[in-house]
């Protein structure tokens, strides 16, 4: 069981999201996997308040929550600063023009210690392309700003009907470390 | 899909039939307020030359989208029927979702792709399943095993009447020419949304 009341400090920052979702009755979780996120997939999954499954690629999802939205069900999708990157065409010719809410959690790949350089070339596509879309978004940080940042990031995109992303920094979750 | 006394339905023996003329057949089965999500192009525009109903929604963009936005429509509304309209060419840039309908095996989900084997309102240009691919062997290689082609009129209707009546989920591909739209949508986004929201009871 997750606490869906107010955090407390002691919580780690998937416990965190996921008490957020559950707050504003998000119930639907689509996701590529990735390393870093594997703790929040993991208690995703175990929760069965949540429809929980990984698509093939990003833009799959955003297609199922768009749908999903329509028919009054909350979602979010959770992938890694690449698969961010394969979006675009999906959030211009969809999500923005269809007014479409989409929750998107980024696990921040590229900086602060990264060991790939496709990877760090390509997170420095993200907020730019965010940008240009008048995308609201958010790079967290510190753990205890998830809670605020999150909660009321959820409750204004589905009040404005406009999407959120939120970059989970490695400062935030620990990252992904080289190992050689 | 055999019927007995009947060669098995496959790509290289089924009819060419016109696609306006079987959307309107799908199009007259729906009598449950049936959800249906039409591809971009031309099943879109044939689709709404078929009737616009408010359980209808168009795409404007987003090429391949069809099947994960029926799919998410049918997660939201497990008692409601949901159908995605999609050509040969977009189900090619999104094959990965047939393996998420298969994993997920949504009862209420049906999936009708119009193959003409070309990328028609491009030019033309031919698309895998004019030689090598087979959407019927995509769809059950991806765990959709009520798969089936529409040898055909007659057979898609029966097909058609089996994926609203039937535990889904559902593939019905046909065979199409290479006849254009009839039509094309409206294209305001938030008007299409907004009329597909209140067709599914949300607004």
């Amino acid at each position: 069981m997750t606490d869906t009341k107010a955090p407390s400090q002691t919580q780690a920052w998937h416990a965190i999201v996921i008490a957020a979702l559950k707050r504003n009755a998000v119930r639907l979780a689509t996701y590529v996997p990735d390393r870093v996120l594997t703790p929040l997939i993991k208690g995703l999954h175990a929760d069965p308040d949540f429809t929980t499954f990984a698509t093939t690629r990003e833009e799959e999802a955003v297609g199922i929550l768009a749908g999903a939205w329509m028919g009054g069900l909350r979602g979010a999708l959770l992938m890694q600063t690449s698969g961010f990157a394969t979006l675009p065409n999906a959030l211009a010719s969809l999500a923005v023009p269809y007014q479409i809410p989409l929750l998107m959690f980024v696990s921040e790949r590229g900086t602060l210690g990264e060991f790939n350089w496709g990877q760090a070339l390509v997170c420095k596509t993200m907020r730019p392309v965010l940008d240009s879309l008048a995308m609201e978004h958010h790079t967290i940080t510190r753990l205890d700003e998830l809670d605020f940042v999150v909660d009321r990031s959820i409750k204004q995109a589905f009040a404005t009907q406009a999407s959120v992303a939120f970059i989970l920094s490695p400062l935030l979750t620990g990252g992904k470390t080289f190992s050689a | 899909m055999t019927r007995s006394g009947h060669a098995t339905p496959s790509h290289d023996n089924a009819k060419v039939m016109n696609r306006f003329d079987l959307t309107r057949r799908l199009v007259a089965k729906l009598k449950k307020d049936e959800a249906v999500i039409g591809g971009i192009g031309n099943t879109n525009f044939d689709l709404w030359a078929a009737g616009q109903r408010p359980q209808n929604f168009y795409m404007l963009g987003s090429m391949g989208l069809a099947v994960p936005i029926a799919l998410g429509v049918a997660l939201a509304q497990p008692m409601r029927r949901v159908i995605a309209l999609e050509g040969d060419g977009s189900l090619l840039m999104q094959l990965g979702c047939l393996t998420t309908v298969g994993q997920l095996a949504p009862k209420n989900l049906s999936i009708v792709v119009m193959d003409n084997g070309i990328y028609q309102i491009t030019g033309g240009q031919a698309t895998a399943t004019a030689s090598v691919a087979d959407v019927v062997a995509l769809a059950r290689g991806s765990g959709i095993a009520k798969a089936g082609w529409a040898a055909d009129e007659a057979e898609f209707e029966r097909l058609s009447d089996a994926a609203l009546a039937d535990d889904g989920p559902t593939l019905i591909a046909a065979r199409i020419d290479d006849k254009p739209a009839t039509a094309t949508t409206d294209r305001d986004p938030i008007r299409i949304r907004e009329r597909f929201m209140q067709g599914l009871g949300v607004r």
